[in-house]
């Protein structure tokens, strides 16, 4: 079940390295541009909005293709078996094998591509590298949960697959919709730093859980769009920036190395 | 000072919440890896100073490396490196997002990918020493991240810190009592911290140190080197 799958990668339980990652409210902390409630509620929405928005629709587009891959795969040995039992011949298995390599060929071109993509879309070092770490890190339990020739395809175009392309993957081979992948990682895109929130500021929790479901109609609109651009090509998926997350991002790398950080990003 | 066993009873299975037997089911190491020790405690008690002996009486004799898991990140591991215990490539710092025991319990992957950083770079480790952030008695670290551990405290903690129990101090394979030479200055009482500590952990071994009186942490360094030989070769 997709929604199982959702669930788990979502659950602030779930081991996958997500705890560390504070989404750059710790810089802004440190900045003073975030002190309390008032101030949590438009930095959530406005990285739901952009990095978010980003991540839902990687996440979206993966989750098609890993659905498709699994719903293609099963027919394509159903008559390879019909074929050998009523003696069909070496050309047509051959010809079957050649169609399933040519497949997993278009798979990996297909990864590839929304890898890059998703790479241009993310424009600082210090994103890039706080995507691929917990890409890396969700990748353990992932092998260990859903173990699959086709996120071994993914990993095949990079040992760190971005986080939002690995967590679509596992919920399109779950059975779960482009909506339910993007539902999924556009919810993690502010789940994070508003427990970093918490944890950083001694925020209300009760106050930040309400803000969390404040922002409810705008995750809607995220994952609409989101799951409009799916199955469009990679070079279309949605593209908005921050600027200022960018920065932040790389800020908190650099400060890193003068002042004290608690979280990675 | 020699390590110090309890007696008491092996049995398959206990329901019993109280029991305090060892746990058995360590985990199975790969025979390509390092041996991985963990070591914890409350904040103070001389985890950082602990891993800085070990690191120098064990250097010559064991391939090794340290992940440290400070609250402040960077503070052990430049600790580490200030004393040149070990070269500064040794040592990795994890960044634990304000949750110490949550890196080194129920998601262990900041600290798995410290390691295998560590691996990749040092193919011949025999040894990484995982020191977590101070954290409070019932933080231990997961069997999927270490094959032993070591809890830490010290005398000036209180003489009653082995009697309070947790997880700590009752689950791990070995239990360090330290900074004995300050026990008359804190009116600390080691025998009954002896044999609280014993009382608590049954056949598990306690070992009462003082880094003043030996500097080398010889005791603790055995104990250490019999496991590195233990789990790499395991007896089944």
């Amino acid at each position: 079940m997709g929604s199982l799958a959702s669930l788990v990668l979502a659950d602030a339980r779930f081991p996958g390295g997500g705890h560390v990652h504070s989404g750059g409210l710790e810089e802004a902390v440190a900045r003073g541009l975030l002190t309390g409630l008032d101030d949590l509620e438009p930095f959530l929405r406005g990285r739901l909005r952009t990095a978010g928005l980003v991540s839902a629709a990687f996440a979206a587009a993966s989750a098609v293709r890993t659905a498709d891959a699994r719903v293609a795969r099963a027919p394509v040995s159903a008559a390879c078996a019909t074929q050998a039992a009523v003696g069909g011949g070496r050309a047509d298995a051959g010809a079957a094998q050649a169609s399933t390599s040519a497949a997993r060929a278009t798979r990996a071109a297909t990864w590839a591509e929304l890898d890059a993509e998703l790479d241009a879309r993310t424009p600082s070092v210090a994103q890039r590298d706080a995507s691929r770490a917990q890409g890396r890190g969700t990748l353990r339990a992932v092998r260990a949960a859903w173990p699959s020739p086709m996120i071994d395809e993914l990993v095949a175009v990079h040992p760190r697959p971005h986080h939002p392309l690995l967590v679509g993957a596992v919920i399109g081979l779950s059975g779960g919709s482009a909506a339910e992948a993007a539902e999924c990682v556009g919810y993690l895109a502010v789940s994070g730093p508003a427990s970093a929130a918490v944890r950083l500021l001694g925020l209300d929790p009760f106050a930040v859980n309400a803000a969390l479901v404040r922002l409810g109609p705008d995750l809607d609109d995220v994952v609409a769009t989101a799951a409009r651009a799916a199955s469009g090509p990679p070079a279309d998926l949605p593209a908005p920036s921050a600027p200022v997350l960018d920065l932040m991002a790389q800020a908190h790398v650099h400060h890193h190395r003068e002042q004290v950080r608690l979280f990675v990003s | 000072m020699s390590a110090e066993t309890g007696h008491g009873h092996n049995h398959l299975i206990s329901f019993d919440p109280t029991e305090t037997e060892p746990d058995h089911h360590h985990a199975t190491p790969a025979s390509n890896r390092a041996v991985r020790i963990g070591i914890g405690g409350p904040v103070g008690s001389g985890k950082t100073a602990l891993v800085a002996a070990l690191a120098r009486s064990l250097a010559g004799r064991v391939r090794l490396a340290v992940v440290t898991n400070d609250i402040y990140t960077t503070e052990d591991a430049d600790f580490l490196r200030r004393n040149a215990v070990l070269d500064a490539d040794r040592v990795e710092a994890v960044q634990t997002g304000c949750c110490p025991h949550t890196a080194i319990r129920d998601d262990i992957t900041a600290n798995l990918d410290a390691i295998e950083t560590l691996e990749e770079r040092f193919g011949d480790l025999e040894l990484v020493l995982v020191e977590s952030g101070g954290d409070n008695l019932t933080a231990v670290f997961s069997r999927g991240l270490v094959d032993r551990q070591i809890f830490v405290v010290d005398v000036a903690g209180g003489d009653k810190v082995p009697r309070k129990g947790g997880p700590g101090v009752t689950t791990a394979d070995l239990l360090v009592i330290n900074k004995t030479d300050l026990a008359p200055l804190v009116g600390a009482d080691l025998d009954v911290m002896r044999s609280d500590a014993h009382r608590m952990r049954g056949e598990l071994p306690v070992i009462a140190q003082s880094l003043v009186d030996d500097p080398a942490a010889s005791d603790v360094g055995a104990w250490v080197l019999a496991q590195v030989a233990a789990v790499a070769q395991p007896v089944r």
